[in-house]
């Protein structure tokens, strides 16, 4: 109850922010599950591409997060765990006692749709996307069936850079491409660059003459 | 709050009027042209007259509301046309304070000194105070880069989306003789004249324009459409007298300064668009674009009409 409400704030505000948009450029907002994948250069990432959800969608689509991040303090647990039901995997190889691939894995055959961020960290510099993790391609190993749907959040970084409180208001777009899957015989390589490509492509920068 | 003014009932009760014969030839030209929806210009007619509806009604709630009505409808524009310009901007990261401060401070403050009627202030506040403070705090960051044409950007962006918007509302302020408790009328004035502007000079250049008038600046302006638009646009202003304080000729005048005020406006707006290779400000309003798209030619005319009026019949 508590836990909608205050999702109900965060999408409110973030519209009030950004008059997000979302534009489908290649696969529809319905039915389906997916794996969204998304750029990342701010903390507003997944909330913005959870506002543009149709409510339906929005509601079995689980954000993959840091547990290191979202599991201090009790104020980010809440929010992390029971208003976005993320999916918190911990990033340190050497002290964690489950997979994120099976995490995640999991959380598909549960029914639900994913957000995550291949490239692992925030985006603070010029560069418009960092060289992917291998995360995206083991998952796509794992669940071969499930649609890959890239999609580039513009303009998120202005609005609140690295190391900001104050979210400066600038109008943000969420832009949905056609999903991919991974082929049988693919490398890890050779998914992992068109993976970048397809998301990539979606960037307005780079999609200007 | 008082009750509305009779007139302000007669006059949404028309609009209200010309919206529900509107809506009825867009279903009727729908259903007859384009039933699967595959006629853009109808749709796209369409669209507009729904948007006019969510318009009307939000100005004619504010008109009711007085002075605080027209004072947060106009702070609530202010913002989203600040939002939709700065995008457009090519401010950095050390622009951060300065532009938090021009949407929570400054925006806010322009608007309560309207709301309070201070002139005094409210004419200077964001020409001096802003001016002054914003590059100061932008400097603060010591990055150099592009740093006059982010100030310049950002200074501009308050002038059109804040200053220049905010002296709608502030014509409630305006002491008039004669004319007390009447002042919604004249923003209504104001408003009507503006917009009848645009939407005759788009009805005449549709039926009639053949002569480009700005061919790089905005591919559908004509000649044909400017003139058109402008002339009948003004013979409703003089028609418009009634709710004014102004003789039909004075209010023909006025009408014809915030035409050509609205017009060079907009062609202004549309440079500054084609400077950064977008085509709308924004996609808020369906079938308008931004809101900027919709408020340029208001912006341009309200500072101008406020000082005339103040000027010759105000005694404050």
């Amino acid at each position: 109850m508590l836990a909608k409400f205050v999702a109900g704030l965060i999408v409110g505000f973030a519209r009030f922010i950004t008059a997000v948009q979302g534009k489908w450029e290649g696969s529809d907002p319905v039915g389906g599950q997916r794996v969204y994948f998304a750029n990342h250069a701010s903390h507003g990432d997944f909330i913005l591409i959870w506002t543009v959800l149709p409510p339906r969608l929005r509601q079995r689509t689980r954000p993959v997060a840091a547990a290191d991040y979202w599991l201090k303090g009790q104020l980010r647990r809440f929010i992390g765990r029971d208003v976005f039901n993320a999916v918190l995997i911990d990033r340190d190889r050497e002290s964690r006692r489950e997979d994120p691939i099976t995490l995640m894995a999991a959380a598909l055959d549960g029914g639900a749709s994913l957000i995550v961020f291949p490239e692992g960290t925030r985006n603070t510099g010029e560069t418009p996307l960092l060289p992917f993790k291998s995360g995206l391609y083991h998952l796509a190993r794992a669940r071969p069936d499930v649609d890959l749907v890239p999609v580039w959040i513009d303009n998120l970084n202005r609005v609140m850079p690295k190391g900001e409180i104050v979210p400066i208001p600038l109008v943000c777009t969420v832009t949905f491409g056609a999903p991919i899957r991974i082929a049988e015989t693919q490398s890890k390589e050779e998914f992992i660059v068109r993976a970048e490509a397809a998301l990539l492509a979606l960037s307005p920068k780079v999609a200007a003459p | 709050m008082s009750a509305p003014h009779p007139d302000l009932l007669t006059l949404l009760a028309g609009f209200a009027a010309i919206l529900v014969a509107a809506s009825m030839i867009g279903y009727v030209l729908q259903s007859r042209l384009s039933p699967d929806g595959s006629n853009t210009a109808i749709e796209n007619l369409n669209d507009r007259i729904r948007a006019w509806w969510v318009m009307v009604a939000l100005m004619g709630l504010a008109l009711m509301g007085g002075r605080t009505g027209v004072t947060l409808l106009f702070a609530c524009c202010s913002f989203a046309a600040l939002r939709e310009f700065v995008t457009l901007t090519s401010t950095r990261r050390a622009d951060h304070w300065a532009l938090a401060g021009a949407f929570f401070a400054v925006l806010p403050i322009q608007y309560y000194l309207i709301w309070i009627s201070w002139y005094g202030l409210y004419s200077i506040f964001i020409p001096v105070y802003a001016f002054l403070m914003m590059p100061i705090i932008a400097v603060l960051r010591g990055d150099t880069d592009n740093y006059l044409v982010r100030i310049a950007e950002v200074q501009w962006a308050l002038m059109i989306c804040v200053f220049c918007a905010s002296h709608v509302p502030a014509l409630m302020s305006l002491d008039i003789p004669g004319y007390e408790g009447k002042n919604v009328l004249l923003i209504a004035f104001l408003v009507i004249v503006v917009q009848i502007s645009d939407v005759l000079q788009y009805v005449w250049g549709k039926l009639l324009g053949r002569t480009r008038i700005a061919p790089t600046l905005s591919p559908s302006k004509t000649v044909e459409g400017f003139v058109g638009g402008a002339l009948s646009a003004t013979l409703i202003g003089a028609g418009l007298a009634w709710m004014t304080p102004f003789t039909p000729p004075q209010a023909a005048f006025l009408s014809l300064v915030i035409v050509m005020m609205g017009f060079f406006g907009g062609l202004v707006m549309s440079a500054i668009k084609r400077d950064r290779g977008v085509k709308d400000w924004g996609h808020l309003i369906a079938g308008h674009g931004g809101f900027i798209d919709r408020l340029d030619s208001v912006v341009f005319s309200a500072p101008i009409f406020f000082h005339l009026v103040r000027y010759w019949w105000s005694v404050t």
